[in-house]
């Protein structure tokens, strides 16, 4: 057991001699008892209730995503027992009077029967489906928590790629889910993916006939689709998911820094009973938001679509929002992409914003963690979180690839916006399209430039400290502004971080003159290193501080501007 | 294996001399036995809660816990009162929301009430009067002991040599490559049972010569007369929603009677439009149509979607999912967007009667590129 | 199956039964009204009423359509586009057109009365004959099959339409209007004339029992029954996301910052 105490007040420590156990906590000795007879899980059950765990509202994303996954798989099963996943065709003759006598598949009025003929079923739809998109923005927001912080170093990048893995498989067990009521939207969405994995060099129509056993649409997909989204796909994410959470406890959970909190250390609060109640309670209060949001907001109002009909296709026809950003690059993607030689066709038009574009972004965010220490030569543990001030390019990294990422998500809507805003869709894609390359660049370069700024004052601060507001007249005719000192935490709260310097490039060959074998990948890594950590501002130091105080506030002057003089007439006030 | 010595870039600024710290920020250190860094204050002075200090908070926390706990149980009761006592059938009008569902609302609303109490009072409960003193706890190098990962390849290294792997390394060699090779019975079975392969079907439409054009989803013929200027028909094969030839497509399909109706639909839907004969630029769309009407494949080149939407002044076809765009007078090239190849045109002329019917079937691939499609 | 009536016959529903009656009612009435003015202007064409609606004309619509309606660079020929796109055109407010614009928008008040609009449409229906006002009988869209409707609406409709009518974009700022509310006369009109970028639907591609089902699937529409709650102007998911981002997430992390904030 490693909890200690710490400090003058740490309630571990003043617990002093324990009182003889009460009969309740004897009886549930005994119950225990007849467990760990059985399991010997008392150790280390409680082991995990003396864990720690920090508290940040950003760490709940990840609880957010797990609950909101457990939420779909609760009302999914309940789902089950009603939806019959069968191309089948029947006449509708449900309540629902907008369809009635129309022909549709069993999965489509099994569908409408749920919504209209089980008592609350229209509800656990709806939780099912709003649950699935909180638990894919989570993933999403959760990934991003991690990135900006650095939480994907070393120990943790194992969790990264499982993590990477889980959004991608969350995505297409959404995608699944999405296409399975076989209305008219959700076919639309089958019948683009048919159209793209139609795309993929040599194998494309091969692929295609064995996804949909033949012809599309065919009768296969429906139950295809329905046993990859109930079994194998959910199998594959409580499996990672269980995965994560044992990398979390084993690698402890990741810290801000701040006072008092170190490399070495978690600070925070024990599971039993602060984290147990507040995480137990936040799975309810999850849930809650989820069945408030279902109860008054429709979500895929299939009844609204009509049966699919490859025939038919409804204006908006998009994919739900965590597949937008795919579909908007297949807007974006100009038609002179394909290509056709030699009796072949190759449709880079489709297949770069699909069967490319997924695998490369997904890659590229899976392996960031890896190039980054490649690039930084870290090879240390981390466990303090970086400020994403702090890592300036990491973080306009990050920004890039979020706007990027957000041009094609708004490509995804760009009717809707054309109509909403009185604009030419042809002008809007237009716009997108130069933005995809450009908006990325202009992200980066101002995102840096926020960071460099915001750690500047942040050296300021440290330095000078906090503006008070008071303006001191010198005896001498100046004016200044009083600065009052900053305290030692808050203090430590601007100073404590790296700002590594750049790798030295060295001549790549050693002390005989021979070229080192690896020249060519240390210049490169040199190259990206100063990429990296060329614009940097160091934290403050002691003496810099120290140095401050003797300089005086010359340079803070609010009357004069001549600097070299106020500087120089040095010792007005302040100490 | 903290191994921090191969970081050579990421040393803290050294303070000794002068020229430690950046000249931008206009200071300059002082020399002197200031530390090379501010040293961890540890952890802030506790601050009292409200609760913790005022037995009158404490109190209040309690109520408001207890209140919502309450709150909890009551929209559980509520939940089950609404499902007995309210019909699926009623709906009511809510202002902002339209008419809606009197059982799915309440059954909702009295279910997150239900779940929020909870959630809420356990939280606050946590909150205000669970102790909130932050612990600590030390971390331990992830890896293991250097004595514990040699043991870990000794006893794998000695594994080995007890198999006699090294002595007689034809059963790795052996053993290794079955392994490798039993997965493909099962992988074999699955793959080649899940589908056909497409033979030419891709390239075939139901589409044959003297077929009647019908409406979708009347399934009426047309008369040339009909079609008047600036109208579009949506527009079937005569004879699609016929029986399926053959039943279940396999490798010997060649034909778009052996499928489902919706199969022969997704490739063999057309669109029908009548133009001012002289818009035409292309002598041949002119040609393949009938008086200025033109029939043309609706299944979109780019993915497959259904283009549906004509422009009866300007004479483009806009496909709704990723707005290719395609030129009606310019034998449907393509203006905008994502595709690249023209919808192919069906040549069209009519019968003795004055229907509409197809001269010939497509004589190109309809719908998305594939590989072996020319 | 059961009607769809029987919904409201709940004692819980009793209160709101009152709004939906008063508000039914009074949709009702505003939907039939000027119908009935229709119905009475439409047969009874006089000599004066051309006359009258030749002087409207020319005060309103020449400056486009030329004098005597020949049309000029600025506006179409108005020769045998019959009463049904003038009563459409003016009765929704589109004509008069203050200025050129990409597509003339659905404007309110409408200009013109009734009466006026029935004598313009005499006028431009002595230029040349074309599709006359619709026979209330399916332009009512009343004894439709709302199913039907519904399936007809699907093939011909939606893609530009969108599947709730809600509206949709077209090429280069062009769009297609959302069909919420509209009188059933209109939209028998506009599938009849094919106003701007819509094609013309004529009595032998839709017959008048197939434009009376969409016109009863579109006012079944219009009743904005929405089972699972609000239903974020039916756009699909793209509004779906829009509310999500923008008030569901927030919700979400507001949660998660209560719960990370240390009680006062």
């Amino acid at each position: 057991m490693s909890t200690t105490a710490h400090g003058e007040s740490a309630p571990v420590a003043d617990r002093g001699p324990r009182p003889a156990p009460s009969p309740a906590a004897k009886k549930i000795g005994g119950v225990l008892g007849w467990f760990d007879d059985r399991t010997g899980l008392a150790k280390p059950v409680r082991y995990l209730m003396h864990k720690v765990f920090p508290d940040h509202w950003s760490f709940m994303l990840g609880e957010v995503a797990m609950y909101s996954m457990v939420v779909a798989l609760l009302t999914g099963v309940f789902l089950t027992l009603w939806f019959i996943p069968s191309a089948g065709h029947v006449e509708y003759t449900g309540s629902y009077i907008g369809l009635n006598g129309i022909h549709m598949s069993e999965a489509y009025k099994s569908t409408l029967d749920i919504s209209f003929d089980v008592k609350g079923g229209l509800l656990i739809r709806q939780i099912h489906h709003w649950s699935a998109n909180f638990f894919i923005a989570a993933v999403g927001l959760h990934a991003c928590r991690i990135f900006f912080t650095g939480a994907f170093r070393k120990p943790r990048e194992i969790n990264w790629v499982i993590g990477t893995i889980l959004l991608l498989l969350a995505c297409i067990e959404g995608f699944a889910g999405y296409s399975l009521p076989d209305d008219l939207l959700s076919g639309t969405g089958i019948r683009v993916m048919e159209g793209f994995v139609q795309s993929a060099p040599i194998i494309g129509s091969y692929l295609a006939y064995f996804i949909f056993d033949g012809a599309f649409p065919g009768e296969a997909i429906i139950p295809r689709l329905y046993i990859a989204h109930v079994l194998l796909v959910p199998a594959i994410l409580v499996g990672l998911v269980a995965a994560h959470l044992v990398l979390v406890v084993v690698t402890k959970h990741t810290q801000y820094p701040g006072p008092g909190r170190t490399n070495e250390n978690v600070v925070g609060f024990p599971v039993m009973p602060v984290y147990a109640a507040k995480a137990g309670g936040f799975f309810f209060i999850v849930f809650g938001i989820i069945a408030l949001t279902s109860a008054l907001v429709t979500i895929n109002p299939v009844w609204m679509y009509g049966p699919y009909d490859p025939s038919l296709v409804t204006a908006d026809s998009q994919p739900d929002w965590y597949m937008g950003f795919a579909d908007g690059a297949l807007r974006l993607l100009p038609g002179w992409l394909e290509f056709s030689a030699l009796g072949y066709t190759l449709s880079l038009n489709l297949a770069l914003g699909s069967i490319v574009l997924l695998p490369v972004a997904f890659g590229l965010m899976g392996a960031y963690p890896f190039l980054e220490a490649w690039v930084t030569g870290d090879k240390r543990e981390h466990h303090l979180l970086d400020r994403p001030r702090n890592t300036p390019t990491r973080t306009a990294i990050g920004m890039a690839a979020i706007t990027c990422y957000l041009v094609m998500f708004l490509a995804a809507g760009n009717d809707l916006m054309a109509i909403k805003m009185g604009l030419s869709i042809n002008d809007i894609t237009r716009v997108l399209q130069v933005l995809f390359f450009l908006g990325p660049i202009i992200a980066f370069i101002v995102t840096k430039r926020i960071c460099l700024s915001l750690q500047r004052q942040d050296r300021e601060l440290a330095l000078h400290g906090r503006e008070s507001g008071r303006i001191v007249a010198t005896p001498d005719g100046r004016f200044y502004e009083a600065h009052e000192p900053i305290d030692k935490y808050t203090m430590w709260n601007l100073v404590d971080y790296d700002a590594p310097k750049p790798l030295e490039l060295t001549s790549g060959e050693d002390a005989r003159g021979v070229k080192s074998p690896t020249a060519k990948s240390e210049k490169r890594r040199a190259a990206w290193s100063r990429f990296y950590f060329s614009d940097r501002i160091p934290p403050v130091t002691p003496g810099e501080v120290a140095a401050a105080h003797h300089d005086g506030h010359g340079h803070e002057a609010i009357e004069g501007g001549h600097r070299e003089a106020v500087g120089s007439g040095s010792h007005s006030a302040g100490h | 294996m903290n191994d921090n010595d191969n970081r050579p870039a990421h040393g803290h600024e050294s303070p000794s001399g002068g020229t430690a710290v950046s000249l931008e920020h206009g200071h300059v250190a002082g020399s002197g036995n200031v530390p090379d860094r501010f040293e961890n204050p540890g952890l802030p002075p506790h601050q009292p809660r409200h609760a913790d200090v005022d037995p009158k908070a404490a109190k209040r926390a309690e109520r408001q816990v207890l209140a919502l706990f309450t709150l909890s149980i009551l929209g559980t009761l509520g939940f089950v009162i609404a499902y007995f006592a309210i019909d699926i059938e009623a709906m009511t009008f809510f202002p902002f929301f339209g008419h809606v569902s009197v059982l799915h609302v309440l059954l909702g609303v009295t279910m997150a009430l239900s779940l929020l109490g909870i959630g809420l009072g356990a939280v606050h409960w946590a909150k205000t009067l669970m102790p909130d003193h932050e612990s600590i706890e030390e971390r331990h190098p992830i890896h293991a002991a250097p004595a514990d990962r040699e043991g870990f390849v000794d006893t794998l290294a000695d594994g080995g040599e007890k198999a006699q792997l090294g002595r007689r390394p034809m059963i790795g060699v052996l053993g290794g490559t079955a392994l490798g090779l039993f997965a493909v019975p099962p992988l074999l079975q699955v793959l080649g049972g899940l589908g056909p392969v497409p033979g030419s079907q891709l390239a075939e439409t139901f589409w044959k010569g003297g077929m009647r054009l019908v409406r979708d989803p009347e399934m009426t013929p047309i008369r040339a007369d009909e079609v008047t200027l600036g109208s579009v028909f949506h527009v079937l094969p005569e004879g699609i929603d016929g029986e399926t030839v053959h039943g279940r497509p396999d490798s010997e399909t060649r034909n778009d009677e052996d499928l489902g109706v919706l199969e022969r639909k997704a490739k063999a839907v057309v669109l029908l439009m009548r133009l001012d004969p002289s818009q035409f630029q292309s002598q041949k769309a002119r040609d393949w149509g009938y008086q200025g009407i033109v029939a043309y494949n609706k299944i979109c080149t780019h993915a497959g979607c259904p283009v549906g939407l004509y422009e009866q002044q300007t004479h483009h076809l806009l496909c709704p999912c990723h707005q290719s765009t395609f030129d009606v007078t310019q034998d449907c090239k393509v203006i905008f967007g994502p595709a690249k190849r023209p919808l192919p045109q069906l040549k069209i002329t009519v019968d003795d009667e004055g229907y509409l019917v197809s001269t010939q079937g497509f004589m190109e691939p309809v719908g998305p590129s594939y590989w072996e499609r020319s | 199956m059961k009607a769809l009536a029987a919904r409201r016959r709940h004692p819980a529903a009793l209160i709101a039964l009152l709004v939906v009656g008063l508000i039914t009612v009074g949709g009702l009435f505003a939907v039939l009204s000027p119908m009935q003015r229709a119905q009475a202007g439409a047969p009874q064409v006089s000599a004066q009423d051309v006359e009258a609606g030749k002087k409207l004309f020319l005060a309103n619509c020449a400056t486009c359509h030329g004098a005597n309606g020949q049309g000029t660079k600025t506006g179409p020929s108005l020769a045998g586009v019959g009463a049904a796109s003038v009563d459409f055109q003016v009765g929704t407010g589109r004509m008069p057109l203050a200025a050129p614009g990409v597509q003339a928008q659905r404007t309110e008040p409408v200009y013109f009365n009734q009466t006026q609009i029935d004598q313009m449409a005499a006028y431009v229906t002595s230029l040349g004959p074309g599709p006359g006002i619709p026979d209330e009988k399916y332009a009512s869209g009343q004894g439709g099959n709302i199913a039907r409707g519904g399936e007809i609406f699907r093939v011909n409709c939606a893609m530009c339409h969108n599947f709730a009518g809600s509206g949709g974009a077209l090429t280069r700022g062009k769009y297609a209007p959302p069909l919420k509310d509209i009188e059933g006369k209109h939209i028998y009109e506009a599938m009849v004339t094919g106003p701007q970028s819509m094609p013309v639907f004529n009595e032998t591609n839709l017959d008048p029992e197939a434009k009376r089902d969409v016109i009863a699937y579109l006012h079944f529409l219009d009743k904005n029954e929405n089972p699972g709650g609000h239903a974020l102007g039916n756009f699909g998911p793209v509004g779906d996301g829009f509310f999500f981002w923008l008030i569901a997430i927030p919700v979400m992390l507001g949660a998660a910052v209560w719960l990370g904030k240390k009680a006062a």
